[in-house]
């Protein structure tokens, strides 16, 4: 039974190394990292994402409104890497317990965002390999900055085989993303998919037709969600409400609003925000194509032998 | 009735009155959107393999299949006739739905029928099945350029290649999944 365990040794210590230079990039930019609670009376609630209740409460789905709490009593520079729960998601690239890295910059919009992401990354692959080069699925990707800029607009024009408004009216914007656009994303170069429709604004702040929202695709891959976050918590307490009633139609239970939240907050400052996924990201580092072969022990570990 | 969130490899359901069999499965979410379940599914009647993609949302009946262990008796124009050794109870099946399982299905064979909603669907062979060689030309050494293997014809007709040393008469072990010669049976 450990053998596979064994195997995965060479991985899970590049793991611990990626997790250590992560922490020393943020510390010489003067971030804070932050310890948030797991265990929430309340989540964000998202039509598409599923948290898992507990007796005494929710297991959160991402460390977003703790950080938020914070940013609002005054943090600046703030990162977080932790454990997230998401039930039902499992799959090659899913894992219902995965870890998160969360970071927030007070007086940067989603445009300075994407260039820290891409200092983070490069920063890391020239701590790990002395170049900025990577290989993922026999592709040599240069990560050499500046990384490309596509809107999502542009995506489904350049390719699919339906415009973004077709896409948007029939539903069908996930299976075009999913079949016609993820695989052609960040191939030579990473991309920053960018400018959301507005309905897909989630938590982004939206200027004219579009929402600031990003993002980042490398080799096909999705690794980070970022934006320039909606400050006005009015806003915000809609656009939560909106989701529910979503989630009602959906036949999904809907959550209980973070009501206590928006007593003590009434504003965030100007900020952006991003989510990066720690096992996606260790991954393309491996060269591993299954997102269960880059943690120590998966949950089929403690049940089958 | 299964969810989505029940699809995995294996699983059997329902779709469009037949049962399918999910061969490959893989799990999707882009972004913050909905998630996608891809599978490959595979006719558990006429074999063809179909690509689907769901949603959460979608459900699926669970395919009623129940395998009984039966005994191949005859075979009559294109009818296979096979028994129940408790009940008695005898059942047909086309050449069609039992396939390649043809080649290697001799008399008083005990294989697994597959039914579906109480219909008798396909076979299922023992991994391994000993049958009798019918007709071996007589070996001459130097006769051909691939001189380990040669084709002799089985009962059922199906002609296999086996080493050069079986001779006509003799019994010899198939691995039926493979379809390949395994070794000779001595009696």
């Amino acid at each position: 039974m450990l053998q596979g365990l064994k195997n995965k040794k060479e991985i899970i210590r590049l793991r611990a190394e990626i997790l250590h230079k992560i922490r020393e990039f943020f510390r010489k930019r003067g971030f804070i990292e932050v310890e948030t609670p797991f265990l929430l009376p309340y989540v964000i609630p998202e039509s598409y994402i599923d948290a898992i209740k507990t007796e005494d409460g929710y297991l959160h789905t991402s460390p977003e409104l703790c950080m938020k709490l914070l940013l609002a009593s005054g943090y600046e520079k703030i990162f977080q890497i932790c454990k997230c729960f998401r039930k039902g998601e499992k799959g090659k690239l899913h894992l219902p317990e995965f870890t998160m890295l969360e970071w927030y910059h007070v007086g940067i919009d989603y445009n300075g965002l994407m260039q820290e992401c891409e200092s983070l990354i490069t920063f890391l692959c020239r701590e790990l390999s002395g170049k900025e080069m990577l290989r993922y699925k026999a592709k040599e990707i240069d990560l050499s900055p500046p990384w490309q800029k596509l809107t999502v607009h542009e995506a489904f024009r350049r390719y699919a085989s339906v415009s973004l408004d077709e896409a948007m009216d029939k539903g069908i914007f996930e299976e075009v993303i999913v079949s016609e656009i993820e695989p052609k994303l960040g191939i030579e170069k990473p991309v920053f998919l960018k400018d959301y429709p507005v309905s897909m604004a989630a938590l982004s702040k939206i200027k004219d037709n579009y929402a600031e929202r990003f993002e980042l695709y490398i080799c096909g891959l999705e690794l980070a969600n970022g934006y320039t976050e909606l400050t006005d918590m009015k806003e915000m307490r809609e656009r939560l409400k909106k989701e529910n009633e979503k989630r009602k139609e959906l036949k999904k239970e809907p959550y209980p609003m973070p009501d206590a939240f928006f007593l003590k907050v009434k504003q965030l400052p100007d900020c952006s925000g991003i989510a990066l996924g720690i096992d996606r990201l260790i991954m393309l580092f491996c060269n591993e194509e299954d997102i269960n072969n880059v943690v120590a022990i998966t949950s089929e570990d403690l049940t089958y032998c | 009735m299964y969810t989505a969130s029940d699809l995995r490899k294996g699983l059997k359901i329902v779709i469009d009155n037949e049962p399918y069999i999910i061969i490959d499965f893989q799990f999707s979410k882009p972004g913050k959107g909905q998630a996608l379940y891809k599978c490959k599914l595979k006719n558990m009647i006429t074999g063809v393999i179909i690509d689907k993609t769901y949603r959460s949302i979608d459900t699926f009946q669970p395919a009623d299949l129940e395998e009984r262990k039966m005994q191949f008796l005859y075979k009559q124009d294109d009818q296979y006739c096979f028994m129940d050794m408790e009940t008695y109870e005898q059942v047909f099946l086309t050449e069609d739905q039992v396939g390649d399982a043809k080649n290697f299905l001799i008399d008083n064979l005990e294989v697994e029928v597959l039914f579906f909603e109480g219909k008798p669907i396909g076979i299922e062979l023992p991994n391994f099945v000993d049958i009798k060689v019918v007709k071996s030309e007589p070996w001459v050494k130097g006769d051909s350029v691939s001189s380990n293997t040669k084709p002799v014809v089985l009962e059922t007709g199906y002609v296999i290649r086996v080493p050069t040393f079986i001779e006509e008469g003799e019994k010899i072990r198939v691995d039926t999944r493979t379809g390949e010669y395994v070794t000779r049976i001595k009696e």
